[in-house]
């Protein structure tokens, strides 16, 4: 369990949670980036754009 | 092997690659593209020990430069920015297919709001316009009247950014409900999937329902050439049907270079992220052996 640097609230992770991976905060629905995974750290999540996609 | 993978953001597909490749044994250096430089005399640390580079870069402009200087490092590094450099931009994805000689729907550039306005009336209504750098569906506009297309025209002249002034025009392509995606390694597909939404755009990304889809021999005939068209790699090949579902007759509309594939994943009986990691095993002896 991670504090939501959003809201502050509790947000539940997988196991194999992977730094760069986007994850959704249940509270708030901000979409967190998980920037550490030893321990787990999280930060907001950069805003989608223009040239990104497949 | 020691498997590079470039990226800014884990999605799904790269957790199955790097899941993938770490139950085979492989090591893996996660390189976040954000984080480092590239020099013009030398690479920097992190691609140090790497064998082979995989671009999964979510931001095309990123794909585009890094995949070029890793080629200067002599790294191997699929897929090669010549095939990033053709697909990221749907201009340069539509002259490459149309030099082919593979089907592809009638495509016009314009640089102007008034020769792009010529255009869409030669095309008559409705037709689309799109912009040359973009994916999941974003930004395409189905144009149905005249007065749709000067409104829209307007709008992208002064979105600001000087590619929304690269005016990319083509035929609408009447499909069934449905476009088709198929997956491939170097020409070979790995596995298919159908499309569907009662929207015109039919991305997955904006919803579309998707099914496993048999790949037919003139599919596989198209896919094998499109990918040679905009030089091989892991791509995801956009088909449309002509004449119907059971036509057999297909237009290619776009080939993406850092491909999705964790919807197809989902449909099909194929593992493709093991076939993935097959091919790139395979890429990887011929590279570092070479």
């Amino acid at each position: 369990m991670t504090e939501c640097t959003e809201c502050g609230g509790d947000v539940d992770l997988h196991d194999d949670v992977e730094v760069g991976e986007i994850v959704d905060c249940a509270t708030c629905g901000a979409e967190l980036e998980v920037v550490g995974d030893d321990p787990v750290e999280l930060d907001t999540a950069p805003e989608l754009e223009e040239d990104w996609g497949e | 092997m020691n498997v590079g993978v470039l990226y800014s953001r884990i999605r799904r597909d790269e957790k199955l690659l790097l899941r993938e490749l770490r139950d085979r044994g492989h090591d893996v250096t996660k390189v976040d593209v954000r984080k480092e430089c590239f020099g013009v005399h030398g690479p920097p640390a992190a691609l140090e020990d790497v064998d082979i580079l995989v671009d999964r870069c979510l931001a095309t402009s990123r794909s585009r430069y890094v995949t070029r200087f890793v080629e200067a490092y002599d790294v191997p590094v699929v897929n090669e920015p010549e095939t990033a450099a053709v697909c990221a931009d749907k201009a340069h994805n539509s002259l490459a297919l149309a030099e082919a000689g593979i089907p592809t729907p009638a495509t016009e550039v314009a640089f102007t709001k008034e020769s792009a306005m010529e255009s869409i009336e030669g095309f008559g209504y409705p037709c689309v316009l799109k912009p040359v750098v973009g994916s999941w569906g974003r930004l395409m506009a189905k144009i149905d009247s005249r007065s749709a297309a000067e409104a829209i025209l307007e709008h992208k002249e002064t979105l600001g950014h000087y590619e929304h002034k690269v005016f990319y025009i083509q035929e609408f392509v009447e499909k069934p409900g449905r476009d088709i995606r198929v997956v491939a390694t170097d020409g070979e597909p790995v596995a298919a999937m159908a499309r569907s939404s009662e929207h015109w755009l039919t991305n997955a990304a904006q919803g579309a329902e998707t099914e496993e889809l048999e790949v037919t021999p003139a599919m596989a005939e198209l896919v094998e050439r499109a990918s040679e068209a905009v030089g091989g790699g892991l791509l995801g090949i956009d088909l449309m049907e002509v004449g119907g579902a059971d036509s057999r007759e297909y237009t290619v509309h776009e080939v993406n270079h850092t491909v999705e594939f964790k919807a197809l994943d989902e449909v099909t009986d194929a593992d493709v992220p093991g076939a993935v990691v097959d091919w790139l095993e395979a890429r990887a002896g011929v590279e570092v052996t070479a």
